[in-house]
């Protein structure tokens, strides 16, 4: 019965293959040849920019240093008990001089020293301080000889940093990009005054927010107006919204810095109308007016043609209508335009606000100090510090804060509410 | 209902130019009645699109006053003249349920929501789409979605209402329909309409009287079957109904008859209706159904015909003849028993009455 129905069901070519197979083979060569032709530029994203930033992002929890060079002390430590407040007993030391002795010989320990130094300032000069004297160390009591090399070694603090950091994995570097560290009482945020990283969290979101808002007042009349206008004036516009696109960034931020600085061109033609006193010249750059204005310029383009493109397929009938049924000009807008304009505020907006987010050189130019970005931070991280695991850490949270907004926005808004054009 | 509801609208001298060159709109002057249905018919560009757009003050008037219940309108901006309108795109706010784009007149007038509902729900029920309040304009057909603008049109009681080739968009079945259903409601409610359209079929069956235009200009005024029996011109007579032309020259007038010699020296008898005097050049309009393949003698006009081509049309035969040099002379033959054999090739006698045949001003 069974064999019956199947042999009804499937079908075959008349060569009696079937039909199915007949199908995916005549199908194999096409299929081949798109796979072929997406291959170079997948290779090319996975290889130049998937790897390399899943290796960066891997960096935020990676600790191999530690446990790869002081391998003895990393498991005579696992005895003691870092909250007890002794020090740790006579093994620790022991293996602490036997891990030292092949560090010194391949040159390794000062790279220990340094990366303890982020969490535990001192123990770089300290490693490399012991690393001279280890050599001549004397078989017994290394307690005694540690502590007369360098007496910051009875601080129990350095020897609970070392702990801390002997697991392969740490979430070392991203309590201290949420401003936190661990402590004998667990995990706490930093004293106030120590806290940079959140607070420049939130400043980036602040100004992101306040940048997404003045591009949707200033790009919402000009998109009406380029979608309104008659073709040839509208493409005259267009080619000046899309003007700066086609000059250099840094030349855009630098002429701002000439327009804004307090001799500049805006000041002097305040003063220059009374507007402003010669002596109270307004402070336009170097802080957070600086970014939001440079910032609000360059992402201007990226609102405004999403919202030209979505304006653009509004009937003028529409707002005939609304006004044929008795709608004055502002309730018709408003109730009938508008509405129909939200996908394309909605697309600017996450344009603008992802791009601002993580915008990097116009803050560094323009915001001084009270306008940097977070990502200015992580530059600083990466290029100047060399804090890489650090820089991966604000980097991830960064990723996190955008994926979360972006599907706050999905919740609230809907993503398929969002129109590029 | 009385017909006392709907508007009256004047155009007195009306003008209209969009570039101050040429005019779209030339000399408008059109009485519309309380209560009528009138069509403004015309080809696309002859400025029926733009009166309807001044009457509605989307468009100002260049020259000249209209005037809505004898009050001038030329100031009034379009949302204070109270005109209901029907968008050729049908224009229903596709971010609102249908209900929802029913009530926006409504919530403009701020009238109770009780009183919105109530009537949002009669006039859904007049378009018979009671069910269908929650949907949004997208998830309905083209027709449904015409009889949402509609019964939008309607919803807030106007004494006027305008119609831009509102069925353009809709299937032949479905404009025929559509065509019924707005001609009752226009009856049902007595309100003023004026519709504008190409298309010849709708202005006939649906309006009190049709405004043919053409190049800015009214050509004829009146009821569709006086249009189609007794145009005024030839441009009236070819744009309505089929239509075949014999161009001649008026050799004598007889109150009103006239006697008329086509270029190959046939003498036909025609009704005068636009030459003036002997020697006018003119161009003879005669509806293919007028013509008999049976001349009886009391037609005045009696000619030979060649059968060209014959096409079969099931009710009529469409008989395509060479007759006084026009090879594009069309004779409908209804289709009867004992009606004679034709075949093509045939040389076969035809006739019409004098009445029959219009005198118009010549054309090409």
């Amino acid at each position: 019965m069974t064999d019956q129905t199947h042999a009804q069901t499937v079908l075959t070519t008349q060569d009696g293959v079937p039909l199915k197979v007949s199908i995916s083979r005549a199908l194999r060569r096409q299929k081949l040849r798109s796979v072929l032709l997406v291959a170079p530029l997948f290779l090319f994203i996975l290889i130049s920019f998937v790897l390399p930033i899943a290796d960066m992002l891997f960096r935020s929890v990676e600790n191999p240093l530690v446990p790869g060079t002081l391998p003895n002390t990393v498991v005579a430590l696992q005895v003691w008990d870092e909250n007890s407040g002794e020090m740790p007993p006579e093994e620790v030391f022991a293996a602490l001089a036997a891990d030292l002795k092949v560090a010194v010989a391949a040159k390794t320990h000062t790279r220990v020293g340094s990366r303890l130094n982020y969490e535990n300032p001192g123990i770089a000069s300290l490693f490399r301080k012991t690393g001279r004297r280890v050599k001549r160390f004397e078989e017994g009591d290394y307690t005694a000889q540690f502590l007369k090399a360098d007496k910051k070694w009875g601080d129990v603090g350095v020897w609970q940093t070392i702990k801390q950091f002997s697991s392969p994995m740490t979430a070392g570097y991203f309590l201290a990009a949420a401003d936190a560290q661990r402590t004998a009482d667990g995990v706490q945020f930093k004293p106030e005054d120590e806290r940079i990283y959140l607070f420049l969290f939130g400043r980036t979101l602040i100004l992101s927010v306040t940048i997404t808002i003045t591009c949707i007042l200033l790009g919402y009349p000009i998109a009406f107006l380029l979608s309104s206008l008659p073709l040839r004036s509208s493409n005259l516009l267009m080619i000046l919204v899309l003007l700066p696109f086609w000059t250099s960034l840094l030349v855009r931020t630098s002429a701002w810095k000439v327009l804004l600085q307090q001799q500049g061109v805006i000041n002097d033609t305040l003063v220059w109308l009374g507007i402003v006193g010669d002596d109270s010249r307004l402070a336009l750059i170097n802080n957070q007016t600086g970014t939001i204005i440079a910032m609000t310029h360059i992402l201007l383009p990226f609102m405004i043609l999403p919202l030209f493109s979505v304006m653009k397929t509004i009937s003028p009938t529409y707002m005939r209508a609304a006004k044929s049924m008795g709608a004055s000009d502002w309730y018709a807008f408003w109730r009938v335009y508008f509405p129909q304009t939200i996908p394309g505020i909605g697309a600017g907006s996450i344009l603008v606000f992802i791009l601002s987010i993580g915008y990097y050189i116009t803050p560094e130019l323009v915001g001084g100090t009270s306008g940097i970005f977070i990502s200015n931070r992580i530059a600083y991280h990466i290029s100047f510090s060399l804090n890489w695991g650090l820089a991966a850490a604000l980097g991830v949270m960064l990723l996190v804060v955008v994926m979360v907004l972006y599907w706050l926005y999905d919740r609230i808004v809907g993503i398929d509410n969002v129109k590029l054009g | 209902m009385t017909t006392e509801r709907g508007a009256s609208v004047r155009f007195d001298k009306v003008q209209k130019s969009y570039d101050g060159e040429t005019l779209v709109v030339k000399d408008l002057n059109l009485d519309i009645k309380h209560g009528e249905f009138l069509t403004m018919l015309g080809p696309s560009g002859s400025g029926k699109t733009t009166c309807l757009m001044m009457l509605a003050g989307f468009e100002p008037a260049s020259h000249g006053e209209i005037f809505l219940n004898d009050r001038p309108i030329n100031n009034v901006p379009p949302h204070k003249r109270g005109v209901g309108m029907v968008f050729q795109n049908y224009a229903l706010f596709p971010h609102m349920s249908v209900a929802e784009n029913l009530a926006f007149p409504l919530q403009v007038r701020s009238l109770g929501k009780a009183e919105q509902q109530e009537k949002v729900k009669h006039a859904l029920e007049m378009v018979e789409l009671g069910e269908f309040g929650s949907r949004r304009p997208a998830q309905l057909s083209g027709g449904q979605q015409q009889r949402v603008a509609v019964a939008r049109a309607l919803v807030f009681d106007p004494d006027l209402v305008l119609m831009d080739e509102p069925l353009g968009a809709l299937d032949k079945q479905l404009r025929e329909q559509m065509q019924y259903e707005i001609k009752h409601i226009h009856e049902n409610l007595g309100v003023t309409i004026v519709y504008v359209t190409h298309d010849q079929t709708e202005a006939l069956t649906m309006s009190d009287r049709v405004a043919v235009f053409n190049d800015g200009v009214i050509q004829q005024l009146s009821s569709p079957d006086a249009l189609y029996e007794t145009p005024q011109n030839s441009f009236v007579a070819q744009f309505i109904g089929e239509n075949n032309k014999l161009s001649g020259t008026v050799t004598a007038i007889n109150d009103n008859i006239c006697d008329v010699r086509l270029a190959d020296g046939t003498e036909l008898k025609a009704d005068k209706v636009n030459v003036n005097a002997v020697g006018d050049n003119t161009t003879l309009s005669l509806r293919p159904e007028r013509i008999e393949i049976a001349a009886v003698d009391s037609m005045e006009n009696r000619v030979k015909g060649h059968i060209e081509e014959l096409i079969y049309l099931g009710d009529h035969i469409r008989v395509r003849m060479n007759v006084a040099g026009n090879p594009e002379f069309i004779v409908k033959v209804r289709n009867r028993a004992g009606e004679q054999k034709l075949a093509e090739g045939q040389d076969i006698q035809i006739g019409w009455f004098a009445s029959d045949c219009k005198a118009l001003d010549p054309v090409g």
